[in-house]
């Protein structure tokens, strides 16, 4: 349960932040696929909390567990809570984030669960055009003009320390998180070095998200997001 | 799970059913519809879709259609199920699916190919569905709904859009 609350929590965190971008992308196809990709997150993560909520068994479904848990209660990683920042710090996030879940959601498609290799096998195709998406953007920033290559290197630079905390050990993880780290090292070092950016240096991460202990700024985009099903429960459109 | 059999009149009922953002198409052709079965001792029609994508809107549109659908068949005791594996793919959408989409502007997919390991992405050329002309190029990797991409023909000029392989 704690798991899959990881992974619903991943995707619907990615999902809010992505929706931000809707109405202010830098242009309107930019502005109707980040829309989409975040639909296909949110997809993965009503799917995810709807497995997480009927595992736990207390009759929670997966509007009580997106909108009535607090942030200490969430298991995301703290790469998907950061801002957006500007387009080059939103694209390297994605870029990080899709090449983690490709593998990650490859090796969970052929576990012994199920039903979790069902989700995951569906997520798995849909993440596969994020990052190709992602890599698309990376290379254009990166090997674009010196201010696109100067914000995309930084962006790179910040957040690569949130990675560290992606490949931790998990007991209660079905797949060896440490043992993803090649396959997303494999998706992401050949679109660094194409858009002619510098592979940052590994060393120390933030961690924190697993266990519930988070940056500030999810407490800000929960409220933004649960202000409305907390102030009318059980409301309808 | 008692045993069912296979129902064509109920599945006749459910394979009309629309697409709500594909509206030329109906979901037999696109092959959300995975099975329609009939418990023999009590009537109870079960109805198995999959989603194209798993955020798809329309999947709550498309369950009322199927009831809406079954009921006006007689068959006011309908379930529609929804799975998930095997994942939808654009190579479940059948020829006369192909030949709507393309008489209605939107130029089909081609094979789906292998879903990861493409560090940078090919595109395969796309045929303009009014004129017929190879000389198109994509506009939108993202279109109108999550299985549309935007394209423009360089021949005729017009835009397009293309239910992309996945």
């Amino acid at each position: 349960m704690e798991y899959l609350l990881g992974l619903g929590d991943d995707a619907l965190v990615a999902a809010q932040r992505l929706g931000e971008w809707v109405t202010v992308a830098p242009e309107l196809e930019e502005d109707v696929a980040l829309a989409n990709i975040a639909l296909d997150q949110l997809g993965a993560a009503r799917l995810l909390l709807g497995y997480a909520g009927e595992l736990e068994g207390a009759g929670r479904d997966e509007d009580a567990l997106a909108y009535l848990r607090s942030d200490r209660e969430y298991r995301n990683c703290l790469l998907v809570e950061l801002p957006n920042g500007d387009f080059a710090t939103t694209m390297a996030k994605l870029l990080l984030l899709s090449a983690y879940q490709l593998p990650l959601y490859a090796a969970l498609s052929v576990g012994a669960d199920e039903r979790l290799a069902a989700i995951a096998g569906k997520a798995r195709k849909e993440v596969a055009y994020h990052l190709d998406h992602a890599s698309l953007w990376t290379v254009r920033l990166g090997d674009g003009t010196e201010e696109s290559h100067r914000r995309m290197q930084a962006a790179v630079d910040e957040l690569w320390p949130y990675t560290v905390e992606l490949f931790a050990a998990d007991p209660a993880a079905p797949v060896d998180p440490a043992g993803l780290r090649s396959a997303f090292l494999a998706n992401v070092e050949p679109v660094l070095e194409t858009a002619t950016l510098d592979r940052p240096a590994d060393g120390w991460g933030p961690d924190g998200g697993r266990a519930g202990l988070h940056t500030e700024h999810l407490s800000y985009l929960l409220a933004e997001m649960q202000v409305l099903h907390r102030a009318h429960p059980g409301a309808r459109w | 799970m008692v045993s069912a059999v296979r129902s064509s009149d109920a599945r006749r009922a459910a394979a009309a059913v629309l697409d709500p953002e594909l509206r030329v198409l109906t979901i037999d052709d696109l092959g959300v519809l995975r099975d329609v079965t009939e418990d023999p001792a009590t009537g109870r029609v079960t109805v198995t879709i999959t989603p194209t994508y798993t955020g798809c809107p329309a999947m709550d549109v498309i369950r009322a259609d199927i009831r809406a659908a079954l009921t006006a068949a007689g068959h006011a005791d309908a379930e529609v199920v929804t799975v998930y594996a095997p994942a939808w793919s654009t190579d479940w959408i059948s020829e006369a699916g192909r030949a709507k989409l393309a008489a209605a502007g939107i130029a089909p997919p081609g094979p789906a190919g292998p879903a990861a390991g493409r560090p940078v992405p090919l595109t395969l050329t796309v045929r303009c569905p009014h004129c017929g002309a190879a000389d198109t190029e994509q506009v939108s990797r993202f279109g109108s709904t999550a299985c549309k991409s935007l394209w423009r023909c360089r021949a005729c000029r017009e835009p397009f859009d293309h239910l992309r392989a996945f």
